[in-house]
């Protein structure tokens, strides 16, 4: 039961990152592109 | 600057001796025919295995680069801050990262150019800059001059609105994903411990959290279904949101009561699962239909125009069409479209009227003859004076015909929402009487009755149900859009399976609209001399001839006539009149004389083309047992031929525009569903009053408005494809909606006696939308063409 208090506040906290993280990543223009972002990271900035 | 740069790249390359396999200038003056050994051997390995159409399609790839432009982007770009401005430009022929960072990096050399960046996804540009607004044609003119053609991103707007109704959604699942799986986590802990082995206050601690997830989760995600079913509600109608919303609400208010009295029962589980899973649905369909809205919104947006208004003191200006007052004057330049009705005042051409009417042969105008907006200029510049602009435009007159016809077809009431409508009303009934049977009859508390309710409101709530239309959808759609066919209408699929009679247009649709020599390429002197003539003129007739003959060497010294002909020295290559034949054959053909002293005048005659597998696609359409007719506004002559070579037997010619929604009707009035397959603005109206309707993406733009889809490329086949893969969809739908109403019946009754947990509630919700994804996913990628075909051959 002790573990439960621990345990369960932890597994809601993870979740609620990996929600946070994707609502962010969304808002940001993360997926705005997903084509293009792929294809850039093959060039180099400098050339 | 860079336009004209790239013009004499074209014309060097046209009277320059080139390679015959990489098109690379040839050096010296030698018989060779390739630059290298490399390329004569990849010209000898293509030839020996038989695909010669290699070098068709090469230059059918390099005809789609010429980049004049032909937009005044000015009047798009916005003034941001004090000095800078900015615009949004979709840039069509992108393919690879490699083209936008050669986009980007080159206009980042200019130092005035803040930030250029381009979505490779929307294939949308991004532009800032230092400076005015007018300064846009010059950083655009540096993409163009690249091989790549722009459209302002305004045209879009509609696609932007959309894609934040997308995002919402997106963000709604986000959220009752993480939801389900943290409530699901809580309620396997939960259902384990249903043998004792978890005291009670642990329970309702569980009970609780699930309670603190689910409720915010289900009211935030939920939104999409509560709004649909209210203002379904509002309008007195109900659909397939209705049950859902009660059932979610119900089962959130009753799980709360029951963890209230520390029983051992909640819902919170399965009303936030059911949440997710329709949103998952609802969010396929929406994207898939999203993106083919997108893909031709795009289309028409690099249709968009800006036409040259000649002023009173004799300078000229750019302007946006829908600025065109009657009473200007245009300049139209060679393989302009004209963006407003009017009368030629000055020059002598000839015009395109293919897109208006339906007519193959270009129409010969002189001062004085009315033109149409969505003409195109073939011939020489002309001065059009405006009559009629915006709102008052033949073309306008097409587009009121096409809603009055689609107000006539929103009766259609798609097959879910049929069933919505007969099966919502049982759902609740049923619900209700369980109800008042346990109360009143089994004297059971309101409360326990209650829960049992929800229950049966939670199997009943139609999760496959919602799924089973949907899934069948994307699917379906993803299918077609790998074969060039976008659907556009949310029932497009549903009333194309219901097709019974094919109507046809010709040219544009069972033609390709690019006349081909067909006549008079026997004799190979006359030939080569007439296309060595013909390389000096951009008129269709002329550069037809070139195409028939490429290897001709361009003539030097050749004056052309508008309207007329071309002469070089005492030999003429033109119309008969300019010629001097009187025997003027009128097979409804275009021709081309030449008339050389000496000799007899020779005619070379033209015609459209039909698409390649315009005659497979008509045979394969009769194996459907689906009757064929051909409806076209070109004369009989050359209707006639084009059914005769196709194998259609019914077939009208010079029918005009109201003529064609006519016959739609009276085929109708027969009580015939019909499939109308055109592309000019003079098939439009039909479309619009047909049962179901395609297009080609070549079609004008108020066409692809009124069809419920579009196919691309120059194959008619993808058309019966989408008829085939629409019936089997049909099928699929109405097996998945069998399977979800008789998965409903088995379990109705346990939820009536109040046998059903919430685990088993849980398991039959996943188990049934699984099938039901399981069955859509049937549709896949078997071919449902190739084998009927090779049957044909055989």
């Amino acid at each position: 039961m002790d573990s439960l208090m621990i345990l369960i506040p932890v597994a809601l906290l993870l979740g609620l990152i990996a929600l946070a993280a994707f609502l962010w990543a969304l808002r940001n223009g993360q997926y705005d592109d997903p084509d293009g972002a792929a294809g850039r990271i093959l060039f180099d900035d400098d050339d | 600057m860079t336009e004209a740069t790239l013009f004499a790249t074209a014309d060097a390359a046209a009277a320059a001796r080139t390679c015959a396999h990489c098109g690379d200038d040839l050096r010296g003056t030698g018989e060779a025919l390739f630059c290298c050994a490399g390329c004569a051997s990849a010209h000898a390995i293509i030839g020996a295995a038989g695909l010669g159409s290699f070098y068709r399609r090469l230059e059918d790839a390099r005809a789609h680069r010429p980049a004049p432009l032909d937009i005044d982007f000015t009047g798009y770009a916005r003034a941001s801050g004090t000095d800078e401005a900015a615009l949004d430009l979709l840039v069509d022929g992108l393919d690879c990262a490699a083209c936008v960072w050669l986009i980007e990096s080159l206009l980042a050399l200019n130092p005035a150019v803040l930030r250029a960046r381009i979505s490779l996804s929307t294939r949308r540009l991004s532009l800032r800059w230092r400076g005015p607004p007018a300064h846009a044609n010059g950083h655009a003119g540096l993409v163009t001059a690249l091989g790549f053609r722009l459209a302002p991103y305004e045209a879009m707007a509609a696609a932007v609105e959309d894609d934040r109704a997308t995002r919402d959604l997106l963000h709604s699942l986000a959220v009752a994903g993480f939801a389900a799986a943290n409530v699901m986590l809580l309620s396997v802990a939960v259902w384990s411990g249903e043998d004792g082995s978890m005291g009670d206050a642990t329970r309702a601690l569980f009970h609780w959290l699930s309670a603190a997830i689910a409720l915010p989760a289900v009211a935030y995600a939920g939104r999409p279904f509560f709004r649909s079913a209210y203002s379904a509600l509002k309008a007195g109608r109900t659909n397939m949101d209705v049950p859902i919303s009660i059932g979610v609400t119900l089962a959130c208010v009753i799980s709360l009561h029951e963890a209230w009295a520390g029983q051992q029962h909640t819902f919170f589980d399965s009303a936030i699962t059911l949440v997710f899973f329709l949103l998952i649905g609802r969010y396929l369909d929406r994207r898939a239909r999203g993106r083919a809205r997108q893909s031709v919104q795009a289309l028409l947006a690099m249709a968009s125009r800006s036409a040259t208004v000649l002023a009173t003191d004799g300078t000229t200006a750019s302007r946006r069409v829908d600025t065109l007052q009657p009473g200007d004057v245009l300049l139209v330049a060679a393989g302009e479209r004209l963006g407003a009705d009017g009368v030629v005042s000055e020059g002598a051409s000839a015009l395109d009227a293919a897109l208006v009417s339906g007519e193959s042969v270009p129409l010969d105008v002189a001062p004085g003859v009315r033109v149409f907006a969505g003409m195109v200029n073939l011939g020489a510049p002309i001065r059009v004076r405006v009559t009629a602009a915006g709102e008052h435009t033949l073309l306008s007159e097409i587009v009121r015909l096409v809603e009055a016809a689609e107000r006539g077809r929103s009766r259609f009431i798609a097959i879910a929402d049929r069933v919505a409508r007969a099966y919502a009303p049982v759902v609740h009934l049923t619900a209700l009487f369980t109800f008042l049977g346990w109360m009143l009859l089994g004297g059971l508390p309101w409360d326990r009755s209650l829960v049992i309710a929800t229950a049966v409101l939670i199997i009943t709530c139609p999760c496959a149900l919602a799924l089973a239309v949907p899934v069948v959808q994307v699917v379906a759609s993803t299918r077609l859009l790998r074969s060039g066919v976008l659907l556009l209408s949310p029932t497009a699929l549903e009333r194309f399976a219901g097709v019974d009679h094919v109507v046809l247009d010709k040219t544009g649709t069972l033609t390709l609209g690019r006349l081909e020599l067909i006549e008079g390429g026997e004799d190979v002197e006359a030939l080569q001399l007439a296309a060595g003539m013909a390389a000096n003129s951009r008129h269709p007739l002329a550069q037809a001839l070139v195409r028939a003959a490429p290897d001709a060497v361009p003539l030097e010294g050749v004056v052309e006539h508008a309207g007329q002909g071309l002469l070089a020295g005492d030999v003429r290559l033109g119309s008969a009149r300019f010629c001097d034949v009187s025997e003027a054959g009128d097979d409804g053909r275009s021709e081309l004389w030449l008339a050389r002293p000496g000799h007899e005048p020779v005619r070379f005659a033209f015609a459209d083309r039909l698409r390649p597998d315009a005659a497979r696609a008509i045979s394969a359409l009769g194996h459907d047992n689906l009757s064929v007719e051909l409806l076209s506004g070109d004369r009989p002559a050359a209707v006639a031929r084009a059914a005769a070579e196709v194998g259609i037997s019914l077939w009208r010619a010079e029918v005009t525009p109201a003529g064609k929604a006519q016959r739609l009707a009276e085929l109708a009035a027969q009580g015939k569903r019909v499939l109308m397959i055109g592309d000019g603005l003079n098939d439009a109206p039909a479309l619009a009053a047909a049962h179901a309707s395609i297009s080609p993406a070549t079609a004008a733009e108020a066409t692809q408005n009124a069809a419920d889809a579009v196919f691309q490329g120059d194959r008619l086949l993808p058309a019966v494809e989408t008829l085939r893969v629409a019936r089997r969809a049909d099928r699929l739908v109405r097996q998945n909606l069998a399977l979800a109403l008789l998965y409903n019946l088995s379990a109705v009754p346990l939820a009536i006696v109040g046998e059903v947990t919430p685990l088993i509630a849980a398991v039959a919700m996943s188990s049934s939308s699984l099938l039901v994804i399981g069955n859509a996913l049937r549709l896949g990628t078997r071919p449902l063409i190739r084998d009927e075909v090779t049957r044909d051959v055989s």
